[in-house]
């Protein structure tokens, strides 16, 4: 147990370090100066309080969609569709945001509510779908991200604006941008979403680890058919599996349409939020703790990254490959995890 | 032993790895705090005094793209190249006297714009619309430094809104398309049914009309610039219609009008059609074997606009709130004369003395539908 421990933490470490160095080589190899460009990394994530804002602001969504994804994959399940359910779930936001009148109190609650609600549909879908027909998750959830995003732009063009890109600001009654925050980051657009995504952390933690519903959707996500013959409905479990993790990625949508932007737009193509919520869960080793760790490290890269040209000079091209080589290490964890328990075997 | 001994080397392999990735945060660290000193709030008044004495020598420019991309064959890409033969033009270095920072999706015009407010360049471009937002919020912020943004116009003391005078230069695409056509019938395929796609669609009715009278002008609007097949469909029924010339104003509509020409010339390499591009030259779009049925293109010139507000900025006559508005006066829209085999001095000539003319403001080319009603009676 101890050792799974160590392993857990282990493992991704290693991950992110590995794909660091070689990062490190590839900008080597193209002729620019790696300490520079980490440098330059690290001063455009946290080298300013300005960056530091800019950085919260990006690590709050990811928390959202890095829990979506590991949440489901607790039960086993597949949540491909994390994107999707960030669109619906930012339309939904939106759309209470401009059209809904009412004191704050009540305005914003109900804002995010029904952002979780909507995401949480979204996520119901594929969950009925599995658990009824046995229709696998992921198909069903990368459709329903194409769906998402299409209805959405048709609904933001023709529904909350007269045939413009974008809605209306959402009333200030439902923001969540912080003046506090923005004057002490100098206008970042850090907002109080975070400690609602610290909060969902804590919830998933909670869920999993000390109720009897997260014991069944670990339970399931083992063994189902051990699960059902020890009583436990593995349909039920499937079902409120997906429809928590969707709401989780519905609230990510939230933190974008009440907190960054404060309005929606037609989106040209998926924001990335919800499959980087792939590698944040993976980095994370699917658990609530890891998420919101992995979720530090990707907001910074994503943030960092784009000072990267500016002051290193390397090109925006090679930040990318950086990162995606980042990514693919963290991916690759099971390599290092088999590598390290090689080395154990032959220490015995 | 030996046991032991790899053990303690794996663990030195991960201390080391550490060692490092701590060495270049280390080294982030101490720049930090350089950057820190000079860009924190309470230095302002110091980075003013250095921009007032530097700005002469030491003025620098910088752009944020939109999600396009500063190899997008079309906007964001002319800017940059404006901007870099700017910085030539003034011996200046990129990263230094002029930079670009590339967005990889919406949310990150604001940290982008911010970032180059804060590596002290004195003037910043957004390129495109989709900046508006972001440039209002950000300039408000940042009083000191000048702001402009492409093709759109946006409100405040420290910002220049650069526009282009589309019809101006659709009147000249007319102009060419009235002087080519042999069935005097030419189209007109718009994106959406908008006040800025007018300025096209009346400019160019104009051109043609200026020139023969008798002229048809076929309009119609695809009501989206991204659906290549409606722009397909529309130019077949053109072209079915003996109109051998359509000018887009479509963005990637028009790609379906570029297509549904070259099936005709695949077809049929004989027959005399052709297509007018927008935007930038889209004479490649239009290549077909030895052939090309792109006559010429209305093109903006962004490149000569960011340069010029650069060098106006840096005179110290930055048009601060300002709408400027780029014609054919200042190049800032003509007709790109790539096609050589197509657009022959025959054409080129009456192109160029109604260039003349509209300089001169001999001819005031329509904007609207009802100045277009106005100038045809007029004629």
């Amino acid at each position: 147990m101890n050792t799974n421990r160590l392993f857990n933490i282990l493992v991704p470490l290693i991950s992110a370090l590995i794909g660091l160095i070689a990062g490190a080589l590839i900008m080597l190899g193209f002729g620019y100066n790696p300490i520079k460009g980490y440098a330059a990394l690290w001063n455009g994530a946290f080298g300013d309080i300005y960056y530091f804002g800019e950085t919260v602001r990006q690590v709050t969504p990811y928390i959202f969609t890095g829990l979506a994804v590991a949440f489901a994959f607790r039960s086993g399940l597949l949540n491909i569709g994390a994107e999707g359910q960030v669109i619906v779930g930012w339309l939904a936001a939106v759309w209470i945001g401009t059209t809904v009148e009412a004191p704050m109190i009540i305005h914003l609650p109900l804002a995010i509510i029904v952002a979780g609600l909507a995401g949480a549909i979204w996520g119901f879908i594929p969950g009925l779908l599995k658990a009824t027909r046995g229709v696998h998750e992921v198909i069903v959830t990368i459709m329903l991200n194409y769906t998402a995003l299409y209805s959405a732009n048709a609904i933001v063009r023709n529904v909350l604006s007269d045939n413009e890109d974008k809605t209306p600001d959402v009333a200030g009654t439902a923001s969540l941008a912080s003046e506090w925050f923005q004057n002490m980051t100098y206008f970042s657009r850090m907002h109080y979403g975070i400690f609602i995504a610290l909060f969902a952390a804590v919830i998933m933690w909670f869920i999993i680890e000390r109720t009897t519903l997260g014991y069944e959707l670990k339970s399931v996500g083992y063994n189902e058919h051990a699960s059902k013959y020890a009583g436990m409905s593995v349909k039920r479990n499937i079902i409120l599996s997906m429809v928590i993790a969707g709401a989780f990625a519905g609230l990510a949508g939230a933190m974008e349409g009440l907190g960054t932007f404060g309005y929606m737009s037609v989106q040209s193509g998926f924001n990335n939020l919800g499959f980087d919520g792939i590698a944040v869960a993976l980095l994370g080793a699917n658990t609530a703790i890891g998420v919101v760790l992995a979720a530090i490290l990707f907001g910074s890269l994503k943030v960092g990254g784009l000072n990267m040209p500016t002051e290193a000079g390397v090109p925006t091209e090679l930040v990318d490959i950086i990162i995606a080589l980042i990514i693919f290490f963290v991916a690759s964890g099971y390599i290092i995890r088999w590598a390290i328990l090689r080395f154990k075997k032959e220490e015995k | 032993m030996t046991v032991k001994n790899r053990k303690l080397l794996f663990l030195f392999a991960i201390f080391l790895t550490l060692g490092m990735l701590l060495a270049a945060c280390g080294g982030g660290d101490d720049s930090e705090g350089e950057n820190a000193d000079s860009e924190s709030g309470s230095d302002s008044e110091s980075n003013e005094t250095t921009e007032a004495s530097e700005e002469s020598t030491d003025f620098s420019s910088a752009m944020v793209t939109d999600v396009g991309g500063v190899d997008d064959k079309s906007f964001n890409q002319s800017a940059w190249e404006g901007l870099q033969a700017w910085g030539e033009e003034h011996g200046l270095e990129e990263g230094e006297g002029f930079d670009y920072a590339q967005s990889n999706d919406d949310s990150d015009y604001q940290p982008n714009l911010n970032r180059l407010v804060r590596e002290d360049f004195n003037m910043v471009f957004g390129i495109g619309y989709k900046l508006e937002d972001a440039i209002s919020e950000v300039a408000g912020q940042y009083p000191d430094t000048n702001f402009a943004i492409v093709d759109s116009v946006v409100e405040g003391d420290n910002i220049a809104s650069i526009t282009f005078a589309d019809h101006e230069g659709s009147f000249l695409a007319g102009v060419a398309a009235a002087n080519k056509t042999n069935t005097d019938k030419i189209g007109f395929v718009g994106g959406t049914d908008s006040d800025l796609i007018n300025k096209f669609e009346s400019g160019f009715v104009a051109g043609a009309k200026t020139v023969n009278p008798d002229i048809e002008v076929e309009v119609q609007y695809a009501g989206a610039f991204d659906a290549p097949d409606d722009g397909k469909l529309i130019a077949s029924n053109m072209y079915n219609n003996d109109i051998d010339i359509i000018y887009h104003a479509s963005g990637a509509t028009g790609n379906g009008v570029f297509a549904q020409a070259k099936d005709i010339k695949n077809n049929d390499a004989e027959r005399e059609i052709w297509v007018i591009g927008v935007d930038r030259d889209q004479y490649e779009e239009g290549a077909i074997g030895d052939q090309n049925v792109t006559l010429t293109s209305m093109i903006k010139r962004v490149d000569n606009s960011v340069q010029q507000v650069s060098n106006m900025a840096m005179d110290g006559e930055f048009p601060g709130g300002e709408v400027l508005e780029f014609g054919v006066e200042d190049e800032g829209v003509g007709l790109a004369d790539t096609n050589e085999e197509a657009y022959t001095d025959d054409i080129a000539q009456p192109v160029d003395e109604w260039k003349q003319k509209i300089i001169d403001g001999d001819v005031e080319v329509p904007q609207t539908h009802d100045e277009l009603d106005e100038y045809l009676n007029s004629l």
